[in-house]
């Protein structure tokens, strides 16, 4: 009832062009009613032979309401699918700038791109919400009530009776649908899951599947969920089905309630024959505004669950931001404290990171336990180690994702706690393995980085990353789209295109976060051999899972499970015959692709001169 | 499609449908006749309740049946529909299954997906509403009109002559929407997903401070999606209006018309009340078909993807026949080689004069290739990515056959075998197995479905899985896969060497993994693979130098040609192609520092043979 309440407040700011909407709709069905109830009454009054003159009236009204229903129909749709959309930008806007302050730590803890597309997929349904949920029950409600009065001038017992099946077909009939296939209901989302699971499985892992001599075997679990699906299905498509029957049959018994109630009466001559099949026609027609209400139930019940999910992320969004305004004074001050003693000392010049041990929940392991490393401006630091080191949990700290670390992050000796986020942000360009490029041009997505960038400036970055050829190779240059709907780029054309971006951004400290994971051997050597260049003369902290070109840096810091294993430049860790070496050693001897490659005219020498 | 419909049991169900839909109509018309009738009575006829209670009764009884009628007729639909749908899913997942994953597998394995999934679903609405309701849109009125020209052929002609028009003005505006709709669709599918790109690209846009002027952004994209939205839907519901003017205005012809010559006398109430009792009924399915339209239209272009994929040729059965035309296929033939393939260890297996093109000849993968894998051999396949080392591997495997040449195991014609008898012999361990939804227990039966939780742990235990499984929530009952929690990649490598082990087929084909390079589980993942390796004949797919030089023997594949075989020392040695290969590897360690290249050189020679 809460989430009901909250979710009716968001239609607020537009409650006038939704109640002209419902008025629109409203006046759609009484035109209807009209139609048919002065039809009625003309073919009645003709019946009597009266002067044509007498009809006149009547005349105009039929051809009125068969008119005017067409426009109001028209207008209805304008009106709600209007108000509509302007709520649901007003909601993108709210969840959007609920969500802001949360990225990425709020977001990670659900399943990442899973939980966006859902509040994407929860919003949308949200359209829904007033068209098909809010608005029939309204259109009803004020149908019933023209009717009721209208009835109720000729006869209190016709408005009664008319009331009293209304409210069965209205309310009894959709709520005895829902609880009837509520049980249904979840079992049938859960069957189509693991359907969904099971074909899954049988497309990507038919190698597999056939290898192991189980393909049979799956075909029949397949077969048996299919099965027990369709059943499920079927049995809620019946239950649909016998409440639409229901609702159609309702309107039929309001006019057969109004004739057997009517008829004593017009025998009695307390009822004006001639008003007879108005007034039941006039009964029957207005069941059109109960059709949709049988489902404006299931949409309110579908609207309800992705409400309750939305202002869950956005309460939490809330609860994130009050205790983030709580948490400063008690970890700013011993933070606060602490940087005066060691101002005593001249500040180091660079990136400072002491002590630092971080994990992500206040029972997990630590992730980060104990870093320590030094990046004097101008210097270049690599941070390498096995996956789940804690290497990108460091870089996510340094952005200040996450503040509740122990031990100090100082950049020029001031603790970074004590900068703003954007400032601090500011002062690094960061190349992640997963940089998102937005379905935008690329001129666009490189102005990210810097807005009142020259296109000079754009293509001397674009130049640096080496994508500058490509770009002018496109139909639209730099006006090319990118992204999911635009020009499909190669994992190394959009790395190269983040580099350039970050490059565009020219600040103090360049981040390469795993830059070149992810890619094909090739262009991996490609893209590592652009980067060399551009890190010529700039003070980079480079994450990496690859230990090949590492000889530029002039130290490398291995992590091992939250822990600092070894430091050193290159050739003393190779030396050293540590973990580095180790991993070295499995690096190194990769066979097939990257060597061979580049020596595709010696190979084919080789065999031209084996034959 | 239609001819889904002509399967016995769904066709019966969708003429039961309709015939449930039309007699529901008929009922209509019935109860029309009565209606005016007892109305007439009331009305002109001076009849009292007395007379006309009976009657009422009646009506009551029709109303009751004729929502029975639609209950029904809607409830055969749907199993109709449920009918098809089944046939389909199981026809088009057994014909992917005949093609195999050579088919199936890559990129095409999005595409297949949704049409399994969405693209038989969305067949429900197109066999449950608008196949029938197509159907009654033609039948309902026509019966209408035969009730409505006898009593007043002035009113029929107005009903005849409109009726028409509703499809034609819908299918003409539904065409112009739609052309707007795809003029404007680059717009609307970039609008539409916006908001998810913001979201998605929020991490990005914080790390650049850009991540507050979003929120105008993501105002101004909805207005504007909102206004290019409108645009479309003002056409679109043009329809609407159109389908509701011929509707509304007609019936209003009709009641003018009558009323009109009721006055003159020349027609009486009855027969008007009833004519104007029909009118609704007659628009009606015609209106029901417009709100199905769109069900119809998508029904038919999924049903294109689907038949596209169920009309694919099987290509492998073709070519095997050609090759082993001599090969006896008779039942008892397959007891005999079942018998001889039996107490088989470590077989050998021979390549010869291999030939093998994808895209019917014309991507050639394998042209000519001669090689033994001798009992209890390991063997490493080496070569650049496209040499043709996969296409090997999937001929042993038989998800393809040989175009020309042939494989024997132990001297018997492979393609004699039955592929599903064959496979029980083989052992894959592929690069990037798939962990099916399911327990990890049930993943790792995948290998021999009947084998104990003991004997599931003792082959975790050899993989060097056991531990990591323990450590999970529910143990070996934990839920992976699709559903399921979600292993490292490193992980599901050690349960398809379980998968493997369990298996304990005396041929091994194993995909050595490039990616997961993680020192700590490298060694176990090593260890295990050594003893899986043990007293089997093996074919390793080797991406490292190490792999490959503590092999028996080593083929080096290139541009699908065998262009080197032999031992590692001896190859290296010969200064061929992969002497060249090592020393490319090597050679990059080597401008760095000596000491680094002499370590890594170091190990090889330590390991090798």
């Amino acid at each position: 009832m809460r989430d009901l309440l909250r979710l009716l407040r968001l239609l607020l700011p537009e409650w006038k062009s939704m109640l002209a909407a419902a008025a629109w709709g409203f006046a759609t069905v009484a035109s209807n009613v009209g139609l048919l109830a002065t039809s009625a009454y003309l073919i009645a009054r003709a019946a009597q032979h009266p002067p044509v003159l007498y009809l006149m009236v009547p005349i105009v009204e039929v051809r009125f309401f068969g008119i005017a229903r067409a426009a109001f129909r028209y207008l209805e749709r304008y009106f709600s699918h209007d108000a509509t959309f302007r709520v649901l930008e007003r909601l993108r806007v709210r969840f959007y700038a609920a969500l802001e302050p949360l990225a990425p730590a709020g977001l990670l803890d659900q399943r990442g791109g899973d939980l966006l597309s859902r509040i994407v997929g929860d919003v949308e349904t949200l359209r829904d919400f007033f068209l098909r949920a809010v608005a029939p029950p309204l259109v009803a409600a004020g149908v019933l009530t023209a009717v009721a009065v209208f009835l109720g001038r000729y006869n209190a017992g016709l408005a009664w009776a008319v009331v009293a099946v209304f409210g069965a077909a209205g309310m009894g009939v959709p709520v005895a649908a829902l609880l009837a296939s509520r049980g249904v209901g979840r079992k049938l989302v859960r069957t189509r899951a693991r359907l969904q699971a099971a074909l899954v499985d049988s497309i990507q892992g038919m190698a597999d599947l056939q290898a192991f001599g189980q393909a049979r075997r799956q075909l029949e679990t397949v077969e048996s969920l299919s099965r027990e699906l369709e059943d499920l299905q079927t049995r809620t498509l019946n239950v649909a089905s016998l409440s639409g029957s229901l609702t159609g049959l309702a309107g039929n018994l309001a006019a057969w309630c109004v004739l057997a109630l009517a008829i004593p009466l017009v025998a009695q001559r307390q009822l004006d024959g001639v008003y007879l099949a108005m007034l039941m026609l006039a009964a029957s027609s207005a069941f059109e505004a109960v059709m949709p209400l049988p489902q404006a139930l299931q949409y309110l019940e579908q609207s309800l669950a992705a409400a309750r999910r939305l202002f869950a992320v956005v309460d939490r969004a809330a609860a994130a931001e009050t205790s983030a305004a709580q948490a400063p004074p008690a970890c700013a001050s011993p933070l606060a404290a602490a940087p005066r003693p060691t101002r005593v000392a001249p500040a180091f010049r660079g990136l400072q990171v002491e002590g630092l041990r971080f994990r992500y929940t206040a029972v997990g392991p630590w992730v980060l336990d104990g870093v320590h490393l030094q990046l004097p401006w101008g210097g270049k630091l690599a941070v390498v180690g096995p996956s789940g080191a804690g290497k990108t949990t460091l870089v996510n700290l340094l952005l200040r994702f996450w503040d509740d670390y122990e031990g100090s992050i100082r950049l020029d000796g001031q603790a970074i706690r004590s900068i703003p986020p954007e400032e601090l942000r500011n002062r690094m360009a960061v190349v992640a393995q997963n940089t998102h490029l937005f379905n935008a041009t690329i001129r666009e997505n490189l102005l990210l980085a810097r807005p009142g960038a020259t296109q000079a400036e754009m293509e001397q970055a674009a130049a640096a990353a080496q994508i500058d050829a490509f770009v002018r190779s496109l139909p639209e240059g730099f006006d090319t789209y990118v992204g999911e709907g635009g020009f499909k780029l190669s994992g190394g054309q959009r790395q190269r295109l983040a580099v350039a971006r970050a490059l565009l951004k020219d600040a103090p400290l360049l981040i390469l976060d795993e830059a070149t994971a992810g890619l094909d051997a090739v262009t991996e050597e490609q893209l590592w051999t652009a980067l060399l260049r551009v890190m010529e003369g700039r003070t980079v902290l480079a994450i990496s899972h690859r230990l090949r070109g590492l000889e530029v840096m002039d130290q490398i810091v291995v992590l091992e499970q939250g822990r600092v294993a070894e430091t050193g430049r290159f050739e003393e860790l190779l030396r050293r015959r540590g973990l580095f070496w180790e991993m070295w050693r499995l690096e190194q001897v990769a066979l097939s692709d990257s060597p061979f490659q580049p020596l595709p005219a010696a190979s084919a020498a080789g065999s031209a001169a084996e034959a | 499609m239609l001819k889904e419909a002509k399967e016995s049991r769904t066709g019966l169900f969708l003429a039961l449908a309709v015939g449930l839909g039309l007699g529901a109509g008929l009922l209509a018309i019935l109860q029309a006749g009565v209606l005016s009738h007892v109305v007439s009575g009331a009305f002109l006829g001076g009849q009292g309740p007395r007379q006309l209670w009976p009657l009422l009764w009646v009506l009551l009884g029709l109303l009751f049946a004729r929502a029975l009628f639609i209950w029904l007729g809607e409830s055969c639909a749907h199993r109709a529909a449920a009918q098809v749908k089944l046939s389909l899913r199981r026809r088009l997942l057994a014909h992917l299954f005949a093609l195999g994953p050579a088919y199936a597998g890559g990129e095409r394995a999005g595409e297949l997906t949704y049409v399994l999934v969405e693209g038989v679903d969305s067949l429900e609405a197109f066999f449950s509403r608008y196949l029938p309701q197509l159907a009654l849109a033609v039948l309902i009125p026509l019966t209408v009109l035969g009730f409505a020209f006898p009593a007043d052929p002035l009113s029929g002609w107005i009903l005849l002559i409109t009726a028409p028009l509703i499809p034609v003005f819908m299918i003409l505006i539904g065409k112009w929407a739609e052309s707007l709709t795809q003029r404007q669709w680059e717009t609307l599918s970039r609008l539409s997903a916006h908001f998810l790109d913001v979201l998605q690209g929020l991490t990005t846009l914080k790390i650049f401070g850009r991540s507050k002027d979003q929120i105008q952004v993501v105002a101004r994209v909805s207005r504007q999606f909102r206004d290019t939205t409108l645009a479309v839907l003002r056409v679109a519901f043009l329809s609407a209006l159109v389908l509701e003017l011929l509707a509304t205005i007609s019936t209003a012809l009709v009641a003018v018309g009558l009323g009109l010559r009721l006055v003159y006398g020349r027609l009486e109430f009855e027969r008007a009340f009833f004519l104007l009792l029909l009118a609704p009924e007659f628009y009606q399915p015609l209106r029901l078909l417009g709100t199905q339209f769109h069900a119809g239209l998508s029904g038919a272009t999924a049903a294109k993807r689907i038949y596209a994929v169920l009309e694919t040729p099987l290509p492998g059965s073709v070519p095997a026949g050609e090759t082993d035309r001599s090969a006896p296929s008779e039942p008892s033939q397959a007891c005999l080689l079942q018998a001889r393939l039996a107490g088989m260890d470590a077989p050998q297996v021979v390549f010869s004069d291999v030939h093998y093109a994808y895209e019917g000849g014309l991507r050639p993968a394998l042209s000519g290739v001669t090689f033994v894998l001798e009992p209890g051999q390991r063997v490493a396949l080496v070569g650049a990515s496209g040499a043709g080392k996969s296409t090997v591997a999937h001929l042993l495997l038989r998800f393809l056959e040989p175009q020309r040449g042939s494989i024997q195991v132990n001297g018997l014609p492979l393609g004699a075998v039955p592929p599903e008898l064959w496979r029980q012999y083989v052992a894959w361990v592929p690069q990037n197995p798939r962990l099916f939804y399911g327990t990890v227990a049930d993943n790792i039966r995948l290998g021999r479905p009947e084998a104990s939780l003991e004997e599931v742990a003792a082959a975790a235990q050899a993989a060097g899985a056991h531990e990591f499984i323990q450590a999970l929530p529910q143990g070996y009952e934990t839920p992976v896969g699709e559903l399921g929690l979600k292993l490292s990649g490193g992980q599901a490598q050690r349960i398809a060497i379980a998968r493997a082990i369990l298996k304990d087929s005396p041929l091994l084909i194993l995909d050595e993994a490039t990616a997961h390079l993680d020192p700590a589980h490298q060694r176990e993942v090593e260890q295990a693979l050594e003893r899986l390796m043990a007293g089997r004949t093996t074919l390793i797919i080797a991406h490292r130098l190490t792999t490959a030089s503590r092999a028996d023997w080593i083929l080096v594949l290139d541009a699908g040609r065998l262009v080197e075989e032999g031992r590692h020392r001896d190859l290296v040695a010969r200064g061929g192609a992969y002497a060249r290969l090592v020393q490319a590897s090597r050679s990059a360690a080597e401008p760095v520092s000596p000491a680094g290249a002499a370590a890594g050189a170091g190990e090889v020679g330590e390991v090798s043979p």
